[in-house]
């Protein structure tokens, strides 16, 4: 990976250090989709995104949703590594009166701009929010990332088809095809088993600007959000070819690990094999 | 005053105005449509003020998230379908993204409760008050007629929360001059009585009147108390009434589940146990027909409250009520 990207595998790793171990500490979360979906909101936070952490609510920040809210601990992860909240908070994930629920609340979290963890909904609220900017005249921009398993939720394709008839060009989605969900098709051939085929050309039939990024790769993610600001009157889309359970060689590509919790040993395999993968 | 001989109006071209007129002149407001401007008469706001307007299609669980969506940015969405939609199609979406944040979207469930214009079960809302009374942070309002309309939707636009409002179709008596002021949490006594208090929601008030008319023939004076808002409700006249008459009738175009009996009976049982008699639809499913046969053949209209009256009446004066 280009050195380039120094910060942002530096902040990517440190998310994936913390998030697996308030996992472990909660006993409760997923790891699976929030180590895929990383390094995509490493990027937005910590480059792509108008957003200043003191001032969270400022009328001209670009809008985040994270529609597939159970990887909200991913989220939490780099909140505190941008400095919304204290690494010490995140210990409190999941407990009672914490402001860092199993899914996202965007009434307790300054930085949560969406309630989420019913999937499907969070891209139609972000496609509101681009709404809500192209008529009021607004500038900021609205991002929001979405599953593949959450891809066959009917609301998702509603959104998409709204997003285009808008022309919201100032929308981009990221999909964070893993190609697993929690457990859909397991045991059957591995491309029946892909929560959703096809969405090059599904996104393409809906109107949408579609680039295929690595999402994996801070260049090609960074270069997808350039892209994406190139072209007017549509809604683009990220197809982000990721790896469920990214970093970490026994938990990746495996289902079992969407939500599974790490034991002790588990944990310290992990943070070792992050210790010393030089290059993510 | 016998509501079969006032003046009616149609609550639709009145919701139709209103809207209009927010939306003129509220910035905030925007108007969401899930392709019924035609039925819910919001074709006022597309034809007249385009630019307030949008089309989200038939997509009603999409349409309320994108309200959601909107109001986070400083926007007041008005969105509009038919209450059978509203309260079930989109239920989740409004749960999770409007009621828990507490946002700032206003919910109209057109063409609620079993007198939808022939249209049957699918398109008939008996569930919707049960169900949106049930959501935290939720509003639940139902006017009586075209004026009350009006005056609660000028409140809806100027209070910050999420709000259901659940209209009727057709037209109805006005019971209501200019001068009525509409108040959340208030109820209004429309008629004064001694035996019993007839209480009611939305436009079942007007055949409410009508039954305390006979009823009052027949010498049984009745009290009629119009409950316009559901949620918050005014807890305090109901056990007023309930202490002074000793005997309830609830009357609603609506289930005789969950809705306005339901949250009577809870407040009561609780603070001062009275007979009540229930007038709702039972528990089974309707079907399309005149408004007059489906008023007698589900047992709502003024005939069957004129019955609960009589029954409650009796009830309050034998020895086990
Ligand atoms: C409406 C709804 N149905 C079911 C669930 C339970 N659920 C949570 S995550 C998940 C799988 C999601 O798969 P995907 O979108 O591919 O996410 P990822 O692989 O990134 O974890 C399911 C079924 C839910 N949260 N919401
Ligand atoms: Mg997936």
């Amino acid at each position: 990976m280009s050195s380039n990207n120094t910060l942002l595998e530096e902040k990517s790793k440190a998310a994936r250090k913390s998030l697996l171990k308030v996992v472990h500490h909660a006993g409760a979360g997923h790891i699976g989709g929030p180590l895929s979906a990383i390094d995509v909101l490493t990027a937005l936070y910590f480059k792509e995104m108008n957003v200043e952490p003191t001032n969270p609510y400022k009328v001209d920040r670009d809008r985040f949703v994270l529609s597939k809210g159970h990887s909200a601990i991913g989220l939490y992860a780099v909140l505190a590594e941008k400095g919304y909240l204290d690494q010490k908070e995140l210990y409190t994930f999941d407990s009672l009166d914490s402001r860092l629920q199993g899914h996202p609340d965007m009434k307790i979290l300054p930085g949560i701009e969406m309630s989420t963890g019913s999937l499907g909904q969070g891209i139609s609220a972000a496609v509101g929010m681009a709404l809500g900017a192209k008529v009021q005249d607004q500038s900021f921009r609205t991002y929001c990332m979405i599953g593949d398993g959450e891809s066959q939720e009917g609301q998702v394709w509603e959104a998409a088809f709204i997003a285009s008839k808008y022309e919201l060009d100032n929308l981009v989605v990221i999909l964070d095809y893993n190609k697993l969900q929690q457990y859909g098709w397991v045991g059957t051939n591995t491309e029946r088993a892909v929560p959703n085929d096809l969405v090059e050309e599904k996104w393409e039939s809906f109107g949408w600007n579609v680039i295929r990024i690595d999402g994996h790769s801070f260049e090609d993610i960074l270069e997808g959000f350039r892209q994406a600001k190139l072209v007017k009157q549509k809604p683009t889309i990220l197809i982000a070819d990721t790896v469920k359970g990214k970093g970490i060689s026994f938990m990746e590509n495996n289902y079992l690990w969407h939500s599974r919790i790490p034991t002790d040993e588990e944990l310290s395999l992990a943070l070792k094999e992050l210790d010393e993968s030089g290059d993510l | 005053m016998q509501a079969s001989q006032l003046k009616t109006a149609s609550m639709r071209d009145s919701f139709s105005e209103t809207l209009y007129q927010l939306a003129v002149n509220d910035p905030r407001v925007f108007v969401l449509d899930g392709d019924l401007a035609t039925s819910t008469k919001i074709e006022k706001v597309a034809k007249e003020c385009p630019q307030k307007f949008l089309q989200m299609g038939i997509a009603e669980q999409n349409m309320l998230s994108v309200a959601a969506g909107l109001a986070t940015t400083g926007l007041q969405p008005w969105a509009v379908t038919f209450a059978a939609f509203m309260s079930k199609r989109a239920l989740d979406q409004i749960q999770v993204q409007i009621a828990q944040p507490k946002l700032n979207v206003k919910m109209i469930g057109a063409y609620s409760g079993l007198l939808t214009g022939v249209t049957g079960k699918t398109h008939q809302a008996l569930e919707d008050i049960a169900i949106f009374r049930s959501l935290a942070n939720m509003t639940v309002l139902a006017p009586a007629d075209s004026v009350e309309t009006a005056k609660m939707m000028e409140w809806a636009n100027q209070y910050d929360g999420p709000v259901y409002i659940r209209l009727a179709r057709d037209n109805y008596p006005i019971l209501f001059d200019d001068s009525y002021v509409f108040k959340p949490n208030k109820g209004v006594v429309l008629n004064e009585g001694t035996d019993l208090t007839i209480i009611s929601t939305g436009t079942a008030t007007s055949r409410a009147l009508e039954a305390a008319k006979i009823l009052k023939q027949n010498n049984i004076s009745s009290a009629v108390v119009h409950l316009p808002s559901i949620k918050p409700i005014d807890q305090e006249l109901i056990i007023e009434m309930a202490v002074k008459t000793k005997a309830i009738v609830t009357v609603e175009e609506h289930s005789i589940y969950g809705g306005l009996g339901g949250a009577i009976a809870e407040i009561l049982a609780a603070n001062a146990p009275t007979p009540i008699e229930f007038v709702g639809v039972k528990d089974r499913n309707s079907e399309s027909a005149s408004n007059e046969a489906l008023l007698e053949k589900y047992e709502i209209s003024t005939k069957y409250i004129v019955e609960a009256g009589q029954r409650v009446n009796l009830r309050k004066n034998s020895d086990f009520n």
